[in-house]
């Protein structure tokens, strides 16, 4: 078969088994434009900014598994793309972008838009490839689906120059089967004598303590983590990113660690012996003060990539692999030792902890006057029955989407925890609800973070995506306005968002329904009339208690035992 | 703090370079070396790099090194007995007594003089960072026109090799 290079890509997205492609042309890409224009056999999704491309991709592959694609033009579209990849490669998302390039003749003469992709992008993806030839270029494909789905996930910019696109320029084409890349091989299976000396030391544990991450959903091991925690009756708790792979409804759980985790969990992070990470790097966000974290603890840590042990947090027992595999043959080894760990200890542990957990930490002031964006959240998670797909934008919103919503099964809570890129939610929505059309979404979202790319109300009228916005409206860059608050004398410098539009008609505009919500006495009712409308994208825009704040908080060099907690507790 | 010498054997591939300069800018590693050029294997290239850092840090390094894809592999030559060499190309003030002086030094060092006018000297000297510290410690740094360095390169004593 003699194939184009814009033929070469199309089949080469179909070898893949890519079904959408998410994009916006330019000159740079218009050969393969006008290959995508003869096939059925991706979807294209025109967006409305290639950074949502980007966000639309990754939402994709968060809630699927499976890499999302996006196709840019050179220079802007580039340009554009470069906050969704970074949004991408912080937090171990696979995903490919194909970015046209000026032709190969021209790069470096500053032609008409021209940027150097390669070196822009360099420091936020996992890899990157300056296509050389059009006979290099199905392999090039190929590596880069390979490079983006294995070991650490993350994103690969494929740079094309438009020179190999051409119609008339054909090449024999096959797809390769497989890849041969010398210097690639992520370790996948633990080494056992590690493995051996972890269990070991987790039975002997007094006050143990599970602290799981993203790389537990990313890598699909949520059962094998259940299995895992439910063998030892040992406490677990989940970074931002590791929310829904371990239940949390099950008593086991205790929510959330970190700048916004549950005093209970933050407590026993405090105090615990042994430390069991599991799929999770120690983010700053998540230890607190370094100098104060797990002064007690022995600690064992699972991860896929070795850079990630021992970087923030020096550990004891390192083991690289992929955690699912990992996780198996702890789960094993523990079976058949018929081995645990103390029970008398184990409760003792566990009555601490029920003192901690009597705190309430997530308790509220409830109001009849002021709607609570807590109670929206939890109002949403009684509509849909804690079983929707939630995207999340980045603020108030998303911690109190991360606490109250209470995440059943991984892949469920889509949001930007390692860059924290506003604009996010609503793109992201896009791709899940493309992925899963019956599935109820909804975007969690604050007033400022959905302007960042509104635009995408019209992506979602074109492809019919009935996302459910939950616009949690304080008029204020809530999250700034809290640290102002609290670290600057309430000196609000830039954070009151003026001006605002008029919600409801922003997504009639756009050809959706929109809702105002005022008063407490109406969140429960508007949320189940617009959860009720299947097929519509419904924008309610929920006004909200502009005061509240995000609790617990530890706040800038305080350790997890240090905890500010919400002064309206008593009152709840 | 030690000082590492790490041996990095990666892909001959445009950008190669660009991905080890640019990790240790982006994650504040210091650099106190680094020397690449083909190998008799012209797909690959072989790359010297000195470090100083804590035993933390360059283990950091060497892991984000293992990470990039174009990196086929790597190791920290100062675990293991090695041999490092550096070439110096040295302009220096040379004129009356001095000469004599200078060319004396030179032997010493095994150093060679390459060029030679009615007022200075071109010396080249080969060796370990130490030899040529010390040279131009013997020479008297103030006596210096100019001094090119080609950065560190090392290699494992034995039969062991940095192999794909
Ligand atoms: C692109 C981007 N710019 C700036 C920030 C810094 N930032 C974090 S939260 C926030 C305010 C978000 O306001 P809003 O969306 O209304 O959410 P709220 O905190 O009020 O719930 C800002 C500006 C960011 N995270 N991302
Ligand atoms: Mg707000």
């Amino acid at each position: 078969m003699e194939l184009s290079g814009g033929e070469v890509l199309i089949e080469a997205l179909r070898e893949e088994g890519v079904e959408f492609l998410f994009g916006y042309p330019g000159g740079a890409v218009l050969h393969i434009y006008d290959a995508l224009y003869e096939q059925n056999s991706v979807k294209h999704i025109l967006v409305r900014h290639e950074q949502a491309a980007t966000h639309a991709a990754d939402g994709y592959a968060r809630a699927t598994g499976k890499p999302g694609v996006v196709l840019v033009t050179s220079g802007p579209g580039a340009t554009n793309a470069v906050t969704g990849i970074a949004t991408a490669f912080m937090d171990s998302i696979p995903m490919v972008v194909l970015s046209g390039q000026v032709q190969s003749r021209f790069i470096g003469s500053d032609a008409f838009q021209e940027v150097d992709c390669i070196g822009i992008t360099r420091p936020c993806v996992k890899h990157n490839f300056l296509v050389d030839s059009l006979e290099n270029f199905a392999e090039t494909i190929k590596k880069a689906f390979h490079v983006a789905t294995t070991g650490r996930p993350g994103p690969v910019v494929v740079d094309i120059p438009k020179d190999f696109t051409t119609p008339g320029v054909k090449v024999p084409f096959e797809y390769p089967k497989t890849v041969n890349m010398r210097s690639y091989s992520p370790a996948v299976q633990g080494h056992p004598g590690q493995i051996r000396k972890a269990v070991d030391l987790i039975l002997s544990a007094k006050r143990p303590m599970i602290y799981s991450g993203g790389g537990v959903v990313l890598g699909d091991a949520a059962s094998q983590l259940t299995q895992f925690v439910e063998l030892l009756g040992y406490p677990i708790t989940q970074t931002l990113m590791g929310l829904g792979a371990f239940p949390a409804s099950n008593k086991l759980n205790l929510g959330m660690l970190g700048m916004h985790g549950t005093y209970e969990a933050n407590m026993a992070m405090h105090d615990c012996d042994v430390l069991i990470a599991i799929g999770a790097r120690f983010d700053d966000r998540v230890t607190g003060e370094i100098e104060s974290f797990c002064p007690h603890a022995r600690i064992v840590h699972i991860d896929v990539d070795p850079a990630s042990i021992s970087k923030n947090v020096v550990v004891d027992v390192p083991i690289v692999g992929d955690v699912g595999p990992v996780l198996e043959a702890m789960n094993t080894l523990i079976k058949d030792s018929g081995k645990r760990a103390d029970t008398a200890d184990l409760a003792a542990w566990w009555s601490i902890i029920a003192n901690w957990s009597k705190t309430d930490c997530l308790a509220y002031e409830h109001s009849d006057k002021l709607i609570k964006p807590q109670s929206v959240v939890q109002s949403l998670h009684r509509a849909t029955k804690g079983d929707a797909y939630v995207t999340s934008d980045v603020g108030q919103h998303q911690m109190w989407a991360a606490q109250f919503y209470g995440f059943e099964k991984p892949r469920r809570w889509i949001n930007s925890g390692g860059l924290g890129t506003m604009g996010f939610g609503l793109p992201a929505a896009l791709g899940v609800q493309l992925a899963f059309p019956d599935d109820i979404v909804a975007c969690v979202t604050g007033e400022a973070s959905i302007q960042m790319c509104i635009q995408e109300l019209s992506t979602c009228l074109q492809y019919g995506a009935p996302v459910k916005i939950v616009c949690l409206n304080n008029r204020y860059m809530g999250m700034v306005r809290q640290w102002q608050e609290f670290n600057y004398e309430k000196r609000y410098s830039h954070s009151y968002m003026d001006a605002l539009p008029d919600f409801v008609k922003l997504a009639e505009s756009y050809g959706h329904v929109g809702m105002r919500i005022d008063n407490p006495a109406d969140v429960d009712a508007a949320m189940d009339e617009a959860i009720a409308m299947k097929d519509r994208l419904v924008f309610m825009d929920f006004q909200t208690d502009q005061a509240e704040n995000v609790y617990p908080m530890i706040e800038a060099g305080k350790g997890h035992h240090e905890m500010r907690l919400n002064p309206a507790r008593e009152l709840a | 703090m030690r000082r590492h010498v790490i041996s990095v054997l990666l892909e001959n591939e445009s950008g190669a370079l660009s991905r080890v300069a640019g990790l240790f800018s982006a994650r504040g590693y210091n650099i106190e070396s680094l020397t690449v050029a083909a190998t008799h294997d012209p797909t690959l290239s072989r790359m010297t790099i000195v470090s100083i850092g804590t035993e933390q840090t360059v283990e950091q390094i060497i892991k984000q090194l293992n990470k990039l894809i174009d990196v086929v592999r790597l190791t920290d030559l100062t675990e293991v007995s090695f041999i490092e060499r550096e070439i110096m190309l040295l302009k220096v003030r040379a004129v009356d007594g001095g000469r004599e002086e200078l060319k004396r030094l030179a032997d010493i060092f095994r150093g060679r003089i390459l060029d030679v006018t009615e007022n200075s000297y071109v010396i080249e000297l080969t060796g370990d960072d130490r030899k040529i510290n010390g040279f131009l410690d013997a020479v008297g740094r103030d006596n210096v026109i100019e001094v090119v360095r080609s950065g560190t390169t090392g290699m494992a004593r034995g039969d062991k090799s940095l192999k794909p």
